[in-house]
């Protein structure tokens, strides 16, 4: 699945001639640079989506997402080139990087934040992270009404869930948990993210989206800098489950099965030096 | 830049060592490792998501602790070559994110590499130019191979490999009968030098006139040393353990050295060279030295810190790369947890 949108609002800059200032800035606490011009990368890898998009001062300039849970490391430089050629952006004129920091199945989710950090390292500018499920959350306050939840796959039959108001404010902190287990819980609630799709008998009331855009994180982002700039969190991930590692015992014999034998953990060399 | 003296920027991510290197040309200019081995000793083995995790938070220090050692900024980086595959894929992964959004920034092109052509390559950096052809000898944790190196750049060919446990493998597994510690290689070395070689007499794995004249094995040696302690143990006798490493470790670097040699042999090639993290056990330097001078063949193994992973040997690949005139990969390339040693640089896949 392949989603491409350019936006042409008032604040698209048009390549080739110097940019028009329109408005004021939004988001007085988005560091600026490029004289005085707010250009925001932001993306999000912690589910099957790789979404990015280039928020301006003005709103999203152009936006990009793929679906493929197996391929986020080579989906998300080529996302970035994308929506920055689509919005006749220069890399150097971005002004900050908002990245979702999960919670997310741990590879996709680390291509995401290696990358924020790194692009914020290059180009020194700063970099903020989001919940993921807040993302989500974000998209479904602008719609709704009542009280609900967002539940996206964390696989191993376990979902990532958390509560929130009408307003899509958080009131429980991001879990991962079995379906069965908070189904009663949740019982009657309306549920975004992919977990009623994947789990409909636990979670009957299913509301979109099912997946974050990256649009969502940069509106979400240049709000919350802009109103409560305390509530962006460090780009750090939210990782929830420990490292699965077995522990082998004080000393083994090479006859018995070793860790990685036993259950595919750990696993000496395969690559090492 | 110049195109045979640019300034590569080197990552390496393959297992658990997170590599950042500087080079220009063959000149090294920083070389800077982080590592998670102490988190994994515990667990007999390197756990794949402790490494990865390790990565993320490792990276951005460790690329400028190297640019640090190297005097430069980023802004003075001509390309950025990372390893591509072979290697844990959860690992592979981090460095590469890193690579292409620091070439995405910088604007600059970016090479994924192969791996064991990097292990290769990173011998320029010490002794110059590699001779054409070499022959290489590559032994650590996670790959035994022997490979026939016309031009490390375009044309590696693989003659052999291991058809079990990668030789550090053995040496981890053995250190670990032994009550060692991890990982074993180094352990297992220094037990060696109080022991007697020819104390136990461990079987050469793949040696016989019908076995595959340069694939290794050392699953039956590993076991054949476990059932040897065993034994004892039943007898209510102590363990020699430095004659068990030392024992131990003669017949792994016994073949190694007698396939590699008789690989450049029946190849023409005189130059051998060694690498990878077993190159650093004295015992297989001193015994491929001396017996290559009587072949009248010239051994050439880096210093035990470029022979383990690092990212000066991936930035010293990038930079033959870009001498060499090879294309860059595209920005989709991907982390190749399989890649073949023939294939040296990483294309996109769009
Ligand atoms: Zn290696």
């Amino acid at each position: 699945m392949r989603l491409d949108t350019v936006r042409g609002g008032p604040g698209a800059p048009v390549r080739g001639r110097p940019r028009r200032r329109i408005g004021a800035v939004t988001g007085a606490g988005l560091a600026v640079m490029n004289n005085g011009r707010v250009l925001l990368l932001a993306f999000d890898t912690a589910t099957p989506a790789v979404t990015v998009a280039l928020r301006g001062e003005d709103g999203v300039l152009a936006e990009h997402t793929e679906v493929d849970a197996r391929r986020h490391g080579e989906l998300l430089a080529p996302g970035i080139e994308r929506v920055l050629a689509a919005a006749g952006a220069s890399r150097t004129a971005l002004t900050a990087v908002a990245v979702g920091v999960g919670p997310g199945p741990f590879t996709g989710l680390r291509v995401g934040l290696m990358t924020a950090r790194a692009l914020g390292d290059a180009l020194e500018i700063p970099v903020y992270g989001v919940c993921t499920l807040d993302i989500l959350a974000a998209a479904v306050a602008a719609a709704g009404a009542e009280d609900f939840a967002v539940a996206t796959d964390a696989r191993r039959r376990e979902v990532y869930w958390a509560e929130y108001d009408a307003h899509g404010r958080r009131r429980t902190p991001p879990a991962v948990d079995r379906p069965a287990d908070i189904a009663e819980r949740l019982a009657g609630r309306a549920v975004a993210g992919q977990g009623p799709a994947l789990y409909p008998e636990f979670f009957p009331r299913a509301l979109e989206p099912a997946l974050p855009s990256a649009a969502g994180l940069a509106e979400l982002t240049a709000r919350l800098l802009a109103e409560d700039p305390g509530a962006l969190l460090p780009p750090l991930p939210l990782y929830l489950r420990r490292p699965d590692a077995v522990e082998p015992g004080a000393r083994k014999s090479v006859h018995q099965p070793d860790a990685r034998e036993l259950g595919g953990r750990a696993t000496t060399g395969a690559g090492r030096a | 830049m110049t195109a045979d003296q640019p300034i590569v920027l080197g990552f390496e991510t393959s297992c658990d060592e997170t590599g950042v290197g500087i080079v220009r040309g063959i000149e090294l200019l920083a070389d800077a490792v982080a590592t998670s081995v102490d988190e994994h000793a515990r667990f007999g083995g390197v756990v794949p998501e402790v490494a990865s995790r390790a990565h993320l938070d490792a990276m951005v220090p460790t690329v400028h602790r190297a640019l640090d050692q190297a005097g430069l900024k980023l802004s003075d980086i001509d390309a950025i070559a990372v390893t591509s595959g072979p290697g844990l894929a959860g690992a592979l992964l981090v460095g590469v994110a890193a690579a292409k959004a620091y070439a995405l920034a910088l604007g600059k092109p970016i090479y994924g590499v192969n791996h064991l052509a990097a292990h290769v390559c990173v011998d320029q950096l010490e002794h110059g130019p590699l001779p054409q052809p070499a022959m290489a000898l590559l032994v650590s944790g996670g790959h035994s191979s022997l490979l026939l190196v016309p031009d490390v750049a375009t044309d590696v060919r693989p003659l052999g490999n291991t058809i079990d446990d990668a030789a550090g493998e053995a040496f981890d597994k053995v250190a670990r009968v032994l009550g060692l510690g991890f990982p074993g290689g180094p352990h297992v070395d220094r037990a060696a030098r109080d022991g007697d070689p020819a104390a136990i007499a461990f079987p050469r794995g793949l040696t016989g006139p019908r076995d595959a004249p340069y694939d290794f094995s050392f699953s039956g040696l590993k076991t054949a040393v476990a059932r040897w302690i065993e034994a004892r143990e039943r007898a209510g006798e102590p363990v020699p353990v430095a004659d068990v490493a030392a024992s131990f470790q003669e017949a792994v670097v016994d073949v190694l050295t007698r396939k590699a040699l008789r690989a450049c042999k029946e190849n023409g090639v005189d130059h051998l060279l060694i690498g990878g993290g077993v190159a650093a056990n004295s015992r297989l330097r001193a015994l491929a030295t001396e017996r290559a001078e009587a072949m009248g063949i010239r051994v050439r193994v880096p210093r035990p810190g470029l022979c383990t992973d690092n990212g000066a040997m991936v930035a010293a690949l990038g930079a033959q790369l870009v001498a060499s005139g090879v294309e860059p990969s595209a920005l989709d390339l991907p982390a190749d947890s399989s890649m073949p040693v023939t294939e040296i640089v990483a294309q996109g896949l769009s």
